[in-house]
């Protein structure tokens, strides 16, 4: 093994693997958000926003394979810090109390990763490897969401997204060594804003298109 | 004057040497006066067990002033106990009412295999500090204290972190049995001062490289250690080890 293997297969390694991975898929909610608001605009803004976002060709492609290749490397170091951890306790406490320390988000993070990866598989099979020769992305959508429980499904995923956020947000920071009583709590609530405004900016799409549009 | 006494209900481990396997036992703890602290309960119990010709609890202390970092036990499913800042030989009973029932459990990690009932192999630990938790000095005549100035934050911070006594509720308390946060302390107390700084880089990729060679789990910011810790260590500590630790491996 080389120093860069060993270094990122030490537990601060992996660490480091799933906070800079964890900023990328940040700020591609954030852009991801954005572009989706254009939604909020009615059909026509929306579908114009789509055609510019394509116009930009092999940027996008770049942009995917990224994001590919940071979801490979997010899920199985992910899966592997969770196996790991699992072993390091083998026989588990008959009775154990949180100290307060943790949250929702931080307890459920590899199970709202799993269910997030899911939901990731089923959102593109759904809206991006989609024939759009005979039918807009808009349309699309309004397919989609016209099936009740599809709606539930999106909200739910949305709201996992958010737990899931409201424990990376901050944590990545931390990983990264940037934790100082200054700026810390500034961290935080910027976090717990930003979950907000995915559940929130996503979460209201299905009803926007299913009762307004 | 009489002072208010207790009686409880416990459930303690018990395991015996050599075994892999243990359990939950129920005892009896009678007049237990709130003066006493976790420990001294422990010993009154354990006087009943000899006194029937059974075998008493093993538990492991030595200082019983809270700074030794010997002592340490799950309570009701929290490390030291419930009490904030507190080791369990410091936790007094009056934080108990009368008729409470108590589980009392081991440290739970495999880097801390069961010794017997209460007591486990925190070794693990000593491995980590012999891994570099030290300065490098030639022998010879003191030095003069006041010979390399040092901030006052500086020296605070320093000591702040060197006041983590090893007891390992950190681990304990820890969802994924992580040791970041005692590593933390020693990098820490050790890197901030200027006879540690020459050795910080290989110091911090060792002791790492240790921590993750005995089994400890990985570290999630689950921030369960900071909130247990019976010395208040901060979680600040981990992000400085963090990047100790990156400045290490990639400067
Ligand atoms: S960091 Fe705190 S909990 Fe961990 S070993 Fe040191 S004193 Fe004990
Ligand atoms: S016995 Fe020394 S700290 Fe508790």
């Amino acid at each position: 093994m080389n120093w860069f293997t060993a270094f990122l297969g030490s537990s601060i390694g992996k660490k480091l693997l799933m906070a800079l991975t964890g900023l990328g898929f940040c700020f591609f909610l954030f852009i991801h958000l954005i572009g989706n608001l254009t939604l909020y605009g009615g059909k026509n803004f929306f579908l114009s926003y789509v055609e510019h976002l394509h116009a930009l060709g092999p940027v996008i492609i770049i942009a995917e394979c990224g994001l590919l290749l940071f979801a490979v490397i997010h899920v199985t170091t992910g899966a592997l810090l969770f196996i790991e951890n699992w072993r390091a306790r083998p026989v588990g406490y008959v009775m154990k109390k949180n100290a307060g320390g943790r949250t929702l988000g931080s307890a459920t993070m590899p199970y709202t990763g799993f269910l997030i990866l899911t939901f990731i598989t089923i959102h593109l099979l759904n809206v991006h490897f989609v024939d759009l020769s005979q039918q807009t992305i808009f349309q699309v959508l309004q397919n989609i969401f016209a099936f009740f429980p599809y709606v539930v499904f999106y909200t739910l995923a949305v709201i996992i997204v958010a737990i899931h956020v409201s424990h990376g947000f901050w944590s990545l920071f931390q990983t990264l060594g940037a934790n100082h009583p200054k700026y810390m709590p500034f961290i935080h609530g910027l976090g717990i804003c930003f979950s907000l405004i995915i559940a929130l900016g996503f979460g209201f799409i299905p009803a926007y298109i299913r009762f307004i549009v | 004057m009489t002072t208010k006494t207790i009686n409880l209900t416990l459930k303690v481990w018990r395991q015996n040497r050599g075994e892999k396997k243990g359990k939950l036992k129920t005892y009896f703890a009678k007049n237990i006066s709130g003066d006493m602290s976790f420990l001294e309960m422990i010993d009154v119990v354990n006087e009943d067990l000899t006194k029937n010709r059974e075998e008493p609890i093993a538990f492991d202390h030595d200082c019983r002033e809270g700074i030794c970092g010997m002592c340490g036990a799950v309570i009701n499913g929290r490390a030291h106990g419930h009490e904030k800042e507190t080791t369990l030989c410091q936790l007094h009973m009056r934080h108990f009412s009368d008729g409470d029932t108590i589980v009392i459990e081991p440290w739970r990690s495999r880097a801390f295999p069961i010794i017997k009932d209460l007591i486990v192999d925190r070794s693990a630990l000593d491995r980590i500090i012999q891994s570099g938790g030290y300065i490098s000095v030639n022998t010879g005549g003191a030095p003069d204290a006041n010979a390399i100035p040092i901030a006052r934050e500086v020296a605070e911070t320093a000591f702040n972190a060197a006041a983590c006594i090893g007891c390992g509720a950190c681990v304990a308390a820890c969802p994924n049995a992580s040791a970041m946060l005692f590593v933390s302390a020693k990098i820490s107390h050790l890197a901030l001062l200027p006879q540690g700084r020459i050795e910080a880089a290989k110091r911090a990729k060792a002791m790492v490289r240790q921590m993750d060679q005995l089994g400890f789990g990985n570290c999630s910011n689950e921030t369960e250690c900071e909130a247990e810790c019976p010395k208040g260590i901060s979680i600040i500590n981990i992000a400085r080890l963090n990047r100790e630790f990156l400045k290490a491996e990639l400067c």
